[in-house]
């Protein structure tokens, strides 16, 4: 029987808690019993992989899906997904989703009193490369209200989805900008412990692909978790 | 992307509809989770190049799956009861479908299991012996009575029943 290569676990530091009281929907949604030890089975190092096919090659770029041209600073985002050992997640399947420039998301739940812009749709996913790298086209998107207490609004930021090789190393999470003044008080950005960890979330602005006349360009490195041992070269 | 009927054209094995509720600490439901399935075919054989057992592999099934909650909590998808796969020790798990739960007000994924109920394997499972025995029940997918094909399966995500989450690392 094959051996199976386990995942690293996390610094309990680097992940956020579940419960996070600042962040009031986490207060009845957090389990309140202790996670059980889950040894890394076949189940775990594999998961699901998604090919070209699956992939809609416009969806990188969320200022085309529409007749017209979103309103709102445009924007390339765009890094590299490695694990922690640095080597490149290839082929791998990144979804994200954000407001519009007001600050709006196209959502039914979504009642903030902000405009829809009908040339944005604010989803889109792609596939890293064979050196793990990504890149989307979008438009900088608005801080938003929010009900979690009085007067609170939350940082700019972009949902980033990633599933990596397997489901242990499945992740949600979310990129912020530099220099972002809500971001010291944003009880979500402000839940993971280690400042280090926490600063990773935060975008980086980048010269390199910023694309004159057309978008200023950010760059956002994500790393998952590595393996236990080298795995076997077939 | 909700991808909730993984069953295509020629998938082998036993079609089963898993359906519940995802509910709060409150037992309000939350119409905003959504659930991921992982599981092997229904010879026990995920779709994955670091399975290499010698088993057949179907185009028409990825064993992935997504599916939102609805405004009243509920989700509902049709698989097919995967085979058993190997754990650490050379034995057999228990039929079971590995699953992240994604919510507002989770900042992280929760991770559990489905297991099946009519199924003599999970005595002997290591995962669900892992687990104190009163809680197991709320890893096991249950016959809805008098529909057959039909399972059902819920997320507490706290309180007294609340359903057991497995730390995974991520
Ligand atoms: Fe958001």
């Amino acid at each position: 029987m094959a051996k199976i290569v386990t995942y690293r676990r996390p610094n309990p530091d680097s992940q956020p808690p579940y419960l996070h009281p600042t962040y009031i929907s986490s207060i009845k949604r957090a389990p309140s019993k202790s996670l059980i030890y889950l040894p890394h089975t076949l189940s775990e190092v594999t998961g699901p992989s998604f090919t070209e096919a699956a992939i809609d090659v416009k969806a990188c770029d969320l200022t085309r899906q529409h007749s017209g041209n979103p309103l709102g600073e445009r924007i390339i985002v765009s890094g590299r997904v490695m694990d922690e050992d640095g080597r490149p997640l290839q082929h791998s399947l990144i979804e994200v989703w954000q407001a519009n420039a007001a600050g709006r998301y196209l959502h039914k739940r979504d009642q903030h009193n902000a405009p829809l812009d009908p040339n944005f749709t604010g989803s889109g996913h792609t596939l890293t490369d064979a050196e793990g790298r990504y890149r989307f086209v979008t438009i900088r998107p608005g801080s938003y209200p929010w009900g979690n207490h009085h007067n609170a609004w939350r940082p700019a930021h972009i949902h980033f989805s990633l599933f990596g090789p397997a489901f242990a190393s499945r992740l949600v999470t979310q990129m912020y900008f530099p220099g972002d003044p809500l971001l010291p008080f944003d009880p979500i950005f402000n839940c993971t412990a280690d400042e280090n960890a926490r600063n990773r979330l935060i975008s980086l602005f980048d010269w390199e692909t910023t694309i004159p006349s057309q978008a200023l360009g950010f760059k956002f490195d994500i790393i998952l978790s590595g393996r236990e041992a080298t795995p076997m070269e077939p | 992307m909700k991808h909730d009927d993984l069953v295509g054209a020629g998938t082998s094995g036993e079609r089963v509809v898993i359906e519940g509720h995802v509910l709060d600490g409150d037992g309000e439901p939350v119409p905003d989770a959504i659930i991921e399935i992982w599981q092997a075919n229904s010879y026990g054989k995920y779709a994955h190049p670091e399975d290499q057992q010698d088993k057949p592999l179907e185009p028409s099934f990825s064993g992935y799956g997504r599916i939102p909650t609805d405004d009243e909590g509920q989700f509902r998808f049709t698989t097919i009861k995967p085979g058993p796969v190997p754990d650490l020790d050379g034995k057999f798990q228990a039929p079971h479908i590995v699953v992240s739960v994604f919510a507002r007000g989770l900042l992280r994924r929760l991770v559990t299991r489905i297991y099946f109920s009519d199924e003599p394997a999970n005595a002997t499972d290591f995962v669900l012996n892992l687990v104190e025995a009163s809680r197991c029940e709320t890893l096991i997918a249950k016959k809805i009575a008098g529909v057959s094909g039909k399972l059902e399966w819920n997320v507490i995500l706290q309180g007294p029943n609340e359903t057991v989450f497995f730390d995974c690392g991520l």
